[in-house]
């Protein structure tokens, strides 16, 4: 193994307005080497890459290949340099054959599709890929899509590799598979970064691992010097005390019980395994997991927006007394099943609010119902969203301005309010916080807190770990699709957290 | 009888393969243009003026020029709509159905106000301008046609618009399958993002395809004048060719080689009722529908196969914002 420097980054500084992204960040590739960037979700492992690759441009710092300082302003500049990258989500044209999508854009001479497919296939041969190139893209399973897009780096002569999250999407034997590959091309002398946040994955096919926590780099080890938990401390930092206020409440009943929920989505990937909880009334119970673990899919499968394969979402109601099952159940039948849940999706603008309509009129999005004659009834929407506003505290010109012209943390503020508004006895919160300031995101929690104190079984889907602590009662930890644990926050450390989120699917023991 | 109603069949179908071939060479880049309809009436009367002006004002009518002078100013004509609609739809990204609706609506307008200014000059008796001197050099078709028999009649008789026409929707199909501008002209339709993560100047493809596209419609209303029409403009005779090119358009599923033949056929699906006999106004009336008919069928059945590759361009009629990526 040569120690030639492929890649080298000095004091890289990126921010985007006042959020600093990347902080001084120094990392060293060789050439024949695998380095893991590991990092929680929103340490700034992508804006790095992204830096590398073009995409973004560093405030400070500098990049040197081979020794040689450089400027990449595009990702042209990139592939001139050698530097490929594969993102997490393909950029591939679905209709055209695998050797079609890889050849496209790369212009080497006279066209013939021919003369490149045995180019390609040479590539293939040489590394171990499989891959039919005459396969269209919309056929392929996800780690074929993946496998299509390494190639295509490769065929442009890159020499850097960078993989975003390579293995988010992969099974245990695809990711085995893709190891073997990223091998292949170690020994052939080409330097490969791979992001990830998969501990074990990190141990197995690195060299070296650097770490960066909030946007700042910790540092780099040699992987054989390493073990798994001192890498999980590097990662999630010491605890931090954020004084959320924490009650107790007395009389929890058991409200939502869901059992063996398993979900297959459309390309055919197990998303949600034998997924099993209760959320009790009068408790916030948390789930954190890294980004893409199933919680989404989990969510939207309790508000009836997606049908499970497999399991039960029991829901017992105080007022009748009644057990009634929630599974393949659309939004209006468990409504009229006298059942109040409320639900603040990730996507606000996509699936809570319509960002071209006003604030009364998204209040209505959820009363719809109510009206009793043909026209309108817009006094009580009315009143509710100037209430939103003035006890939320909203910055917008009028109740009658657009929602997508209000900012993120006043559009969040919107939707949690209407969903409060009406009374659930069930709240499920995804990522509220995301995009606030430090006011709005207090402001949350305390709207959370009351809801829990009134009762309410609030469902919190979280990515900050010390809010995670501080704020719930019990923490579920997901993990591809998996929970791996269900903890007590008030006894539960950063460091276990950290350690159950990035467990894998092959760690599992219960992998049915 | 036959060897008349596939003469007649071709003759009607060229207009439409103009017409289509250029709009599935711009919806290629991902743009719907609507507008074709308006295109090809555009490209017609500019022709007609071309003709017009030089039959005027020319004292000893030159063949090449005859030819040449419609065909630059038809070009010229369809040219500007292409550049209209493609600066509209790809730099101002305005929503395409509108912006091609507008322009079907602007071009008929155009049309029929220089159609009519150009009666005027005339001072004739009846509402149409004839160029029987350009149409002439137009019709000129192959000289051993007739010598032939069926053969000749049936594959030889036609003009040179009409064998351009069948070139042109070969060669675009060739340059889709073919070559790698046509690859990646492709990949701008399907999926602009990773075209322009390729390298691939989206923008400038959109551009050369919907002006490139606008010309070759355009010429469809130049040889539906010209040669159709023997030379005889008259207002809102074009009909709805325009809008049968985009039903072809689908009925081809956007290969122009399939073109040529759906062409023909619509074509003699358009003229059958004049060889059914006994047929009332209102039956007549109903035949005419068949085309439209057939497109439904068309795309019931190719919406029912679920193959993607007889699916229309996966962006088409989405603006492409690059910031989006």
């Amino acid at each position: 193994m040569s120690t030639q420097v492929a890649i080298e980054l000095k004091n890289i500084t990126k921010t985007f307005g006042s959020v600093v992204a990347n902080k001084d960040i120094n990392l060293t590739v060789n050439r024949g080497e695998i380095l893991s960037i590991l990092g929680e979700n929103g340490s700034g492992k992508t804006t790095l890459m992204n830096m590398i690759s073009g995409i973004y441009f560093p405030d400070h710092g500098q990049i040197f290949v081979d020794g040689k300082e450089v400027v990449i302003r595009s990702p042209k500049d990139a592939f001139d340099l050698k530097i490929g990258m594969i993102h997490q989500h393909f950029k591939l044209v679905d209709v055209f054959s695998a050797a079609e999508n890889i050849v496209l854009g790369y212009d080497d001479g006279k066209f013939n599709m021919k003369k490149s497919t045995a180019k390609i296939q040479k590539i293939l041969d040489r590394y171990g890929f499989e891959l039919d190139l005459n396969k269209k893209i919309y056929q392929m399973s996800v780690s074929e899509k993946q496998t299509v897009e390494i190639v295509k780096v490769l065929y442009r002569g890159a020499d850097i590799l960078i993989l975003d999250e390579p293995t988010a999407v992969l099974t245990p034997q695809e990711t085995e598979k893709l190891f073997n590959v990223l091998r292949n091309m170690r020994r052939d002398d080409k330097s490969i970064i791979i992001i990830t946040h998969k501990l074990n994955e990190v141990m197995e096919i690195s060299d070296k691992v650097a770490v960066l926590r909030k946007g700042e780099y910790i540092g780099t080890v040699n992987t054989s010097e390493t073990t798994e938990s001192v890498l999980t401390e590097m990662m999630v930092g010491k605890k931090i005390d954020l004084n959320i206020e924490r009650t107790e409440v007395e009389n929890k009943e058991d409200r939502l019980i869901v059992n063996n929920m398993c979900y297959v989505n459309r390309d055919g990937v197990k998303v949600l395994n034998h997924v099993s909880f209760t959320a009790k009334s009068g408790e916030i119970l948390g789930i954190a997991g890294i980004a893409g673990s199933g919680q989404r899919e989990l969510l939207e499968s309790i508000a009836g927006l997606r049908h499970l394969t497999h399991g039960s979402i029991l829901y017992n109601n105080a007022k009748t007394g009644k057990q009634d099952n929630l599974r393949d159940k659309t939004p209006v039948q468990i409504r009229e099943l006298g059942i109040r849940l409320s639900f603040v999706p990730e996507d606000r603008l996509g699936m809570g609010l319509v960002g071209n309509m006003d604030i009364v009129d998204n209040m209505m999005l959820r009363s719809y119902k109510k009206g009793k004659t043909a026209f309108l009834e817009k006094k009580e929407p009315r009143d509710l969203a100037e209430k939103i506003i003035d006890e939320l505290e909203v910055v917008t010109p009028s109740v009658n301005t657009p929602v997508r012209r209000l900012s993120g943390g006043n559009v969040q503020k919107v939707l949690v309010g209407r969903e409060i508004a009406a009374s659930p006895t069930v709240l499920m919160a995804a990522y509220p916080v995301r995009g606030l300031d430090i006011n709005s995101s207090y402001l949350i929690y305390n709207l959370l807190n009351e809801q829990k104190q009134k009762g309410v079984a609030v469902i919190f889907v979280g990515e900050d770990l010390d809010v995670l602590l501080e704020l719930c009662d019990r923490i579920v930890v997901i993990s591809s699709g998996q929970i791996s644990d269900i903890v007590d926050a008030r006894t539960a450390t950063k460091e276990q957290l950290g350690l159950l989120m990035t467990k894998s699917k092959g760690d599992s023991d219960d992998d049915k | 009888m036959l060897v008349a109603f596939i003469q007649r069949a071709v003759v009607q179908g060229i207009p439409l393969l103009f017409g289509s071939t250029g709009e599935i060479l711009t919806e290629k880049s991902g743009n719907l243009n609507l507008g074709t309809a308006g295109v090809m009436y555009v490209g017609g009367i500019t022709g007609v003026i071309g003709a017009f002006l030089y039959e005027q004002n020319a004292a000893q009518m030159n063949t090449f020029l005859t030819i040449f002078i419609p065909i630059l100013s038809s070009i010229l004509g369809s040219l500007l709509m292409g550049l209209i609609y493609a600066f509209l739809t790809v730099t101002l990204r305005a929503n395409q159905n509108v912006t091609g609706l507008a322009l079907t609506t602007f071009g008929v307008g155009f049309g029929n106000f220089f159609g009519g200014s150009l009666i005027k000059l005339t001072d004739s008796d009846v509402p149409s301008v004839t160029l029987s001197a350009t149409s002439l050099a137009f019709k000129k078709g192959l000289p051993f046609a007739d010598k032939l028999g069926w053969f000749g009649e049936v594959f030889l008789s036609y003009s040179f618009l009409a064998y351009a026409a069948i070139a042109i929707a070969i060669i675009v199909s060739v340059y889709f399958n073919r070559t790698r501008s046509g690859l990646n002209l492709r990949a701008v339709g399907e999926n602009p993002a990773t075209a322009d993560a390729a390298g691939i100047n989206v923008g400038r493809y959109k551009y050369v395809s919907i002006c490139l596209g606008s010309i070759i419609a355009g010429f469809g209303g130049l040889y539906y004048v010209m040669d159709y029409a023997c030379g005889v403009w008259s207002n809102n005779a074009f009909g709805d060719r325009g809008w049968l090119a985009i039903a072809l358009v689908i009925f081809a599923i956007w290969r122009p080689n399939l073109s040529i033949i759906g062409s023909i056929l619509f074509g003699g699906l358009f003229i059958i009722h004049n060889y059914i006999p006994n047929l009332s106004m209102s039956d007549q009336e109903l035949f005419k529908m068949t085309p439209y008919l057939v497109t439904i069928i068309v795309l019931v059945v190719i919406s029912m196969l679920k193959k993607r590759e007889f699916q229309p361009p996966e962006s088409l009629g989405l603006s492409y914002f690059r910031e989006d990526r």
